[in-house]
């Protein structure tokens, strides 16, 4: 049982961390809180995908030592090669960690490197992840900063408060006569 | 004056700026074969000009990169980038299919090599620009919060 | 015809449409951001992008349907072949959700200028329309991608510029800011958890194609990281489409934001992931998977009944004229959810045709409220009396959409409904069919409200001038309600597209 708890324990923390963000996202009547609570959340994915890519024994994925040369020898130009090359093992490691079983071993020899690499897919995947958090975040705080303009104040509530009395005035206006609804 | 009571920042800040922002290049350059590229280097750039900002004031670094400037920045990278893919097809390959760059015979890697380059050149310009035009627009605000507000 | 355009296309249009339907606007928004003047030079870019996008389209469709029962085009993005590269793919399916896009975008952006002008301040407009066009590219992007991830991407580009075009709206009624940033908070909620479901099949399969991924995740129905993936997808794609539990967002932003972008949101947005969600139920995943293991049947079908029903009464008690149309809007993905819970052809197909009706009669709907907004200032029922005698023209065409809304025949709705009420019938689910009829009384109702308003209250403000809307919104506005008449008595064209999509999902244009 404690081994089943710690051989996930990179779940453990991703899990830990998402219910952190969504519940400060879902109970915290500040905005600029709530925003915290969407970064921590979408934190929590791209340590889910990082830990995904992670292969026992699996370093950085830039070929090097006699892998490299191998696939391009010295001449600058053709490093670029040896990086398609190494997309094209990556691809193939990718399979293999999908898969759940760690033939890594399998992965590296079938392609004929003499390292093994972590999978580099979902750190790019996370990169485009992150460049689409922090937007989201910039147009976010954006937003907050004209709602403090536009109502003095970034509490939830205190703004739904605001528009219902603005909702009920215009009730008022339109129906001259009759008994206030609330 | 009383005005350089910062000054061993002023004086720590000021050879590490363009350090930073050589740095960015090399991060860029570099992509091929280390860890790197348009994305980080546009980063580091953006943080040359954010330091500048963060020691000197706002003003000056608003002098020195306008904010028009760091828009239209982000607007050119969008550019590039999607240039690069024209410039593709019209050598007849799809969109940003890099080997058509150059009609190259089959196993050609100037293009590949060019390609990426020209790319993250794009990417570079565009999140150092829109890294700017954010800080630009939450720092350049008027700060109308009053003290007791906190 | 499909000949005669195949004709007239240059080849490399031809080659290189489902490429260049998404670079044009790509391309386009931020230099139109950027273009001096008053915003009108924006707005002429926009349109000509736009009409380019919709003469693409329907190369694309003519490239579609010049194969029987409908070929499918693999565009490979950088030359990277599938499975590994960016594979964008085309086939009956997102063709329609392509053409419909793109001829909604055209539409709404020919009458975009004189709303924008009056609620747009005008050093924000070349920019509103550089984000206009941002959004477009997100929606055509998810609509012709083949790649999992590569959608997210795609719906994350036009959800943050759609936030951005809703807080816009703060110029006229600073509600509309929280409307953004609840918007904000939960698209993004449902785009991370579309990602967290695309990471677990990517775990379980090791690819992010879907074509790929709907070979490989054929033999893993038991498989609990696919389970899981799946409920991921479902409830994510499920807030952007406004499924309805998850729907809280949108009465909120359709009734603040701008009325162009309402009446462009309105029409293609939620269709949009209404799309992806259809994409990955029937073509992604196994319709076993979906029906055997996760029991879809017992998740969409109260869903969507519950939407029908619950939204339908919420718009009745609306006094605002855009909050009744967004609670319709939910009501009416109901429909579109019913069908597609079928999980039979001729279910799939009435989801699909009601689809694209909705987006016509929807936009006909918003784009006269614009119109209404312009000359009156006011989009509360009250406003709205006696405006038949002012402005014949705008609120002729705003019937016409009502009733295609409420499914008269001879209209483009009754169409649709009838197809879903038939497909139901079919499938033995007449008690379903009875409460599809149901929700359409309380479309009478809530939709009767405002046209009795219109056409047989006299005029609040007396001093109210007999004023149409301009020319320029007018036109786009009778292209669609005539086009719901146009489908509403002659729909074969439609029926023939929804068909084949349904047919591409269960014949296997992927597979």
């Amino acid at each position: 049982m404690v081994e089943f708890i710690l051989e996930r324990g990179n779940y453990w923390a991703i899990i830990g961390l998402m219910m952190i963000g969504l519940y400060t996202l879902f109970s915290s009547t500040n905005l600029i809180k709530r925003l915290v609570g969407l970064s921590v959340f979408q934190t929590s994915i791209i340590l889910f995908y990082i830990s995904l890519s992670r292969i026992d024994g699996g370093t950085a994925p830039i070929l090097f030592g006699a892998d490299a040369k191998g696939h391009g020898g010295d001449h600058a130009e053709d490093v670029a090669a040896a990086a398609a090359h190494g997309a094209d093992a990556a691809h193939g490691v990718a399979a293999d960690a999908g898969h759940g079983v760690a033939d890594t071993a399998h992965g590296a020899a079938s392609h004929g490197l003499e390292h093994i690499y972590s999978n580099p897919l979902p750190h790019v995947l996370m990169l485009t992840a992150i460049v689409v958090g922090v937007a989201t975040l910039a147009v976010g705080l954006a937003i907050v900063v004209r709602i403090r303009e536009a109502y003095g104040t970034i509490e939830s509530d205190e703004i739904r408060e605001m528009d219902l009395e603005v909702a009920l005035a215009e009730y008022a206006h339109d129906h001259p006569g009759e008994a206030d609804p609330a | 004056m009383k005005t350089d009571h910062h000054v061993i920042l002023r004086v720590v800040a000021k050879p590490l700026i363009p350090i930073i922002s050589l740095f960015a290049l090399y991060v860029h350059f570099h992509g091929d074969y280390s860890p790197g590229g348009g994305f980080q280097a546009g980063v580091i750039i953006a943080v040359a000009v954010i330091l500048y900002s963060l020691i000197f004031g706002i003003t000056p670094a608003m002098r020195a990169v306008p904010p028009w400037f760091a828009r239209s920045l982000s607007a050119l990278g969008f550019i590039i980038f999607g240039a690069v893919g024209v410039w593709a097809l019209m050598m007849g390959g799809n969109y940003l299919d890099y080997d058509a760059l150059f009609n190259e015979e089959p196993g050609g890697h100037y293009g590949q090599h060019y390609g990426i380059l020209f790319v993250e050149l794009g990417v570079l310009f565009a999140v150092a620009g829109s890294m700017l035009s954010i800080f630009y627009a939450f720092a350049g605000r008027v700060t109308e919060i009053k003290d007791e507000d906190w | 015809m499909i000949d005669l355009i195949l004709q007239l296309a240059p080849a490399w249009a031809e080659a290189h449409a489902p490429a260049l339907i998404i670079v044009l606007p790509l391309l386009a928004g931020p230099i139109s951001a950027f273009l001096p003047g008053s915003g009108r030079i924006a707005w002429i870019m926009t349109m000509v992008v736009t009409a380019l996008c919709t003469l693409l389209s329907i190369i694309l469709l003519a490239q579609v349907r010049s194969v029987e029962g409908g070929a499918v085009i693999s565009y490979a993005m950088g030359g990277w072949a599938p499975p590994y590269g960016i594979e964008f793919r085309i086939d009956a399916l997102n063709v329609l959700v392509l053409m419909l896009v793109s001829f909604i975008a055209f539409l709404t952006s020919i009458f975009g200028w004189p709303t924008i002008r009056a609620e747009i301040n005008e050093e924000k407009r070349a920019m509103f329309f550089g984000a206009f066009q941002v959004c477009f590219m997100g929606l055509l992007g998810v609509a012709a991608t083949g790649d999992a991830f590569n959608l997210f991407v795609f719906l994350e580009l036009s959800s943050i510029a759609t936030y951005v075009l809703v807080a816009l709206g703060s110029g006229r009624d600073r509600r509309a800011l929280p409307a953004a940033i609840n918007y904000l908070l939960m698209g993004t909620i449902g785009a991370s958890f579309y990602v967290v479901g695309v990471g677990f099949l990517y775990a379980a399969t090791g690819t992010l194609n879907m074509a790929d991924l709907a070979i490989q995740l054929q033999d893993t129905s038991g498989n609990r990281a696919v389970q899981v993936g799946f409920a991921f997808i479902l409830v994510g794609l499920g807030l952007k489409a406004a499924m309805f539990p998850l729907h809280q967002w949108l009465p909120n932003a359709y009734t603040y934001s701008p009325s162009f972008v309402t009446a462009f949101l309105a029409a293609t947005a939620t269709k949009v992931a209404i799309y992806a969600l259809v994409r990955f139920l029937f073509s992604v995943f196994s319709l076993e998977f979906i029906f055997e293991g996760a029991s879809l049947a017992l998740i969409l079908t109260p869903m969507g009944i519950a939407a029908m029903l619950a939204c339908s009464f919420q718009a009745i008690f609306q006094t605002d004229v855009r909050r009744t149309l967004a609670y319709s809007s939910v009501a009416q993905v109901g429909y579109m959810l019913l069908g597609i819970s079928l999980g039979t052809a001729a279910g799939v197909s009435a989801g699909m045709f009601h689809l694209v009706n909705h987006a016509l009669m929807k936009g006909a709907l918003f784009m006269a409220v614009a119109g209404v907004v312009l000359t009156y200032q006011g989009t509360r029922i009250h406003d709205f009396a006696g405006l038949g005698r002012s402005a014949p023209w705008t609120m002729t065409a705003f019937a016409i959409a009502a009733l295609s809304l409420i499914g008269v025949p001879l209209t483009a709705g009754f169409q649709s409904k009838f197809a879903l009420v038939s497909a139901l019938l079919a499938s033995g689910w007449w008690w379903a069919a009875l409460i599809v009829v149901f929700s359409s009384v309380l479309a009478v109702v809530y939709m009767g409200r405002i046209l009795q308003a219109v056409f047989f209250k006299p005029p609040n403000n007396p001093q109210k001038r007999q004023k149409e809307a301009p020319m320029l919104l007018l036109g786009p506005l009778w292209v669609l309600a005539l086009a719901n008449l146009w489908i509403g008595i002659n729909g074969n064209f439609v029926v023939g597209l929804a068909n084949d999509a349904a047919q591409a999902l269960f014949i296997g244009g992927v597979r």
